[in-house]
């Protein structure tokens, strides 16, 4: 066993403030509709605060949803049973089966009582594999309207941008009209473009928290991340969360600069390129046991999150919201909004083509300095797993270590723990690091 | 050699076809994955489209480029193209549809020397009025790539003609299919499913003739079987002719199917209506959909059901490709579908290879429990 430099640490000062604001996003899950909000599905990657145009609203994201399920496995099991017994496969994503098993129990998990019944199902459609599907079987189950944008024009590197992003703004402005017809409102266009500049401000700063690890100690580790992170993926669109970001962000600064670390045996430094396995969080708590700090996940740098990649020069910097970079417009009605969010989208790194995508693994790994990669083949997600061998093997050829396992992210009968802790301890002895002793 | 026998040699030897031809036309062929990929185009080109197809052989090239989960199909697939069997195509395309099959297009394109690569961006909104205008903006582009690469202008006189070629294709192979709803069909269901794939992998000039053929000699076709039992087929890729020829030796003939190597491939045909790009943008928006671009049951649905009908079927297979999400979705949705029209359904999970005595066991069991339904 060995030991080490010992870094001081505290608690975050906004840590309570962050569980209060996280509390009243999930409260307004629960209750925002019986309010008078509509209530409106979709995935997490929506820029939901288009939806402000229409009135007060919530926006359920399934993804955040399913792994709130799929954290608390007593739930989540007979969920996914229940989901089974459907005759649905069990290979298909983690997070819509746990959300479509209390749907089909009728039991809405930030509650306890009924599944709420959503006024419409509004979303773009960012996984081939099964996103749509899963809101046409709600939109079928609960006898509800659907509409989505088909906007993953990351998957294309050849031919006309400009013809995809013209397509994915019409498509936005059509789906308002949509909205206006189902829900008979009429829709404000200043209040769309206010909700999306908040939308677009909130990503940058949780992209520059994410960034602000890259300092030594990391100031915040992945396990409190993720416990903020509502505020910025389910409240994007709030002034109140880039108030509570910003606070987030001068803490963080402030801590970097008295070096305060997140873990203070910090002695090797990992990150991620997917979510983690939820119903195994402690895996984080249980490494730092041997000094090593997670200091980010590159899918929630760049999904509810923006960064700046600079390719040229191995970079990458804090994004600049849309309407404040060069040659972009100020938005000034739902036509220009459309067109924004269309372009943003486009821009986006959430949009980044594989071969784009192998360059920003490096630039991250290098931005956290990080010491290895931590690889989770994910059986319950295929677009985040179908190259990890492939990413795995051209960040292998760039001298980057990686631990690889196994498991599923959102259904806790389908991750070996103890073997899982085991390859990780193995890989960790291979690099040199053993468990710290405690004195 | 009549014309299913040299649909069936095509097959066999698929590859060497393709190397035949571009000898014999001084020519170049293009692999597409995909059924979206707009062959019309392809072939106004001048280069011979050949759809890329697994070989069902049991491998261990793919593991570590594709993760086990992606879809068998698109994981063989890959496999060809890792060992070489596809070193003879000059360019590789496909539409955007499911991710299994873009990770073997994003592994083809970095991994396998196939000197001309091309995505395109399938609108998948396909309910959208915006779609068929960026579906033409994409073929534009496509267009652009294929003149640079084959040094050959595309005109509207080739479109026009290769939409007229594969339209004959299409009401050629659909009067095909019109023989199958006889109560003794003359053609099973292999040997149908070996005229469609060879439609995928032939010159389609020879193939519209030998169909043409085949029309002339279906009328007094008799076969020496037992027809047994009148199935569907329902599902996604499916190419595995040497199990349905299996199972059709059970006692059954698959009268009809739904799957993307056989009618949902070619059943829309181009309608002339406006420009010719136009008119193939909207068969490709429009077309026979496939779960993985559309977001609704019905439009699918609807023509399955229909079809069921027309040509009278007692019950049908599912079969799902491992881990092709969007057909697993629609399987419980169908199920229920063709139970609420009292057709009993056998569902099969295909991997690259099969379990054929399993298999075999389960339609035997599926067809005695129709038998004695039907008693």
């Amino acid at each position: 066993m060995t030991t080490g430099t010992k870094y001081k640490t505290a608690p975050l000062k906004c840590w309570q403030k962050g569980k209060e604001l996280r509390l009243e996003a999930y409260r307004d899950l629960a209750t925002g509709h019986e309010q008078g909000k509509l209530l409106v599905l979709g995935c997490a990657a929506t820029p939901y605060g288009m939806l402000a145009g229409l009135g007060d609203f919530v926006f359920l994201a399934g993804e955040p949803y399913g792994a709130s399920v799929a954290a608390d496995p007593p739930v989540s099991i007979p969920a996914m049973e229940t989901y089974e017994a459907k005759g649905y496969a069990r290979d298909m994503c983690g997070y819509m089966r746990n959300f479509l098993g209390t749907m089909f129990q009728d039991k809405y998990y930030f509650t306890g009582g009924p599944f709420p019944k959503f006024d419409f199902a509004w979303s773009v459609r960012h996984c081939p594999a099964g996103h749509p599907k899963w809101h046409q079987i709600v939109s079928e189950y609960q006898g509800i309207p659907m509409n989505y944008i088909d906007d993953e024009t990351m998957l294309a590197i050849d031919g006309d941008q400009e013809a995809r992003i013209e397509y994915v703004a019409g498509q936005y402005l059509d789906s308002i009209e949509w909205m206006e017809k189902i829900t008979k409102r009429k829709y404000d266009d200043e209040k769309g473009i206010e909700a999306m500049r908040n939308y677009f401000i909130n990503e940058a700063l949780w992209g520059e928290i994410n960034l602000l690890n890259g300092a030594i100690p990391a100031p915040i580790d992945i396990k409190s991340m993720f416990a903020l992170m509502p505020i910025s993926m389910l409240r994007r669109h709030e002034k109140v969360a880039i108030e509570f970001l910003t606070e987030l962000r001068d803490e963080l600064k402030d801590r970097i600069g008295s070096n305060i670390a997140a873990v203070p045996n910090e002695r090797y430094r990992m990150c991620m390129l997917t979510p983690p396995p939820w119903s195994f969080l402690k895996v984080f708590r249980y490494l730092e046991n041997f000094g090593v700090v997670f200091v980010g996940t590159y899918v929630y740098l760049i999904n509810s999150g923006e960064v700046k990649f600079l390719y040229d020069e191995g970079k990458v910097v804090p994004a600049t919201p849309p309407e404040k970079r060069p040659g972009w417009k100020t938005m000034k009605n739902r036509e220009d909004l459309c067109r924004t969010v269309a372009r943003w989208r486009a821009e986006h790194p959430f949009q980044s083509h594989l071969d784009t995508r192998k360059k920003e693994y490096v630039i991250m790994f290098k931005h956290w300095k990080a010491n290895a990669y931590l690889l989770l083949i994910n059986r319950g997600c295929v677009p985040m797993t179908t190259s990890m061998y492939d990413f795995q093997r051209d960040l292998n050829k760039q001298g980057i270590p990686t631990a690889m396992f196994e498991g599923n992210f959102a259904d806790c009968r389908d991750i070996d723990e103890t073997g899982v802790l085991d390859r990780l301890e193995t890989f960790l002895e291979g690099q040199g690091i053993q468990k710290i002793q405690e004195i | 050699m009549g014309a299913i026998e040299k649909f069936q040699e095509v097959l066999a030897t698929r590859h060497q076809y393709a190397q035949d031809w571009k000898k014999k036309h001084n020519g170049k062929v293009i692999g597409w994955l995909c059924s979206y990929s707009p062959v019309e185009i392809m072939y106004a080109s001048g280069m011979l489209p050949v759809r890329i197809l697994g070989s069902h052989e049991v491998q261990d090239v793919t593991d570590r480029y594709l993760f086990p989960t992606v879809c068998p199909f698109s994981r063989d697939a890959l496999a060809q193209g890792l060992k070489g069997r596809y070193n003879y195509l000059d360019g590789i395309t496909m539409a955007r549809t499911c991710s299994h099959v873009q990770g073997t297009y994003d592994n083809w394109k970095n991994y396998v020397p196939t000197p001309f690569k091309y995505y395109i961006w399938q609108p998948n909104h396909v309910q959208s009025p915006r779609a068929i205008p960026l579906m033409v903006r994409e073929y534009k582009g496509f267009i652009a790539a294929l003149e640079k690469f084959t040094g050959k202008k595309i005109t509207d006189e080739a479109l026009n003609k290769a939409i007229e070629l594969y339209n004959k294709n299409r009401r050629l192979m659909k009067q095909v299919y019109e023989f199958r709803k006889q109560e003794v069909p003359p053609i099973t269901g292999a040997e149908c499913m070996e005229m469609v794939v060879a439609s995928q992998l032939m010159d389609l000039a020879e193939h519209n003739k030998l169909l043409e053929e085949l029309l002339k000699e279906l009328p007094n076709r008799k076969l020496d079987r037992n027809h047994g039992l009148r199935l569907m087929m329902i599902g996604s890729e499916m190419d595995d002719i040497v199990f349905v020829r299996m199972m059709e030796e059970l006692g059954c003939t698959v009268v009809i199917d739904e799957h993307c190597t056989g009618s949902r491939y070619f059943w829309d045909e181009v309608k002339l209506e406006k420009d010719p790009l136009t008119d193939i943008a909207a068969r490709y928006v429009n077309r026979w959909v496939c779960p993985a671009v559309s977001a609704e049951f019905k439009p699918r649905f609807d023509r399955v059901l229909e079809h069921a009908k027309n040509w009278k079927v007692q019950g049908a297979l599912v079969y799902q490709q491992k881990f092709c999400d969007p057909h697993e979705f629609d399987i419980p949705h169908l199920i229920k579908m063709f139970k609420e029209n009292n057709i009993p359904t056998l569902v099969l999970e295909f991997d690259v290879t099969i379990p054929f005595g399993q298999f075999r066991t389960r339609i035997e069991a599926f067809l005695e429990m129709l038998e004695l339904e039907l008693v």
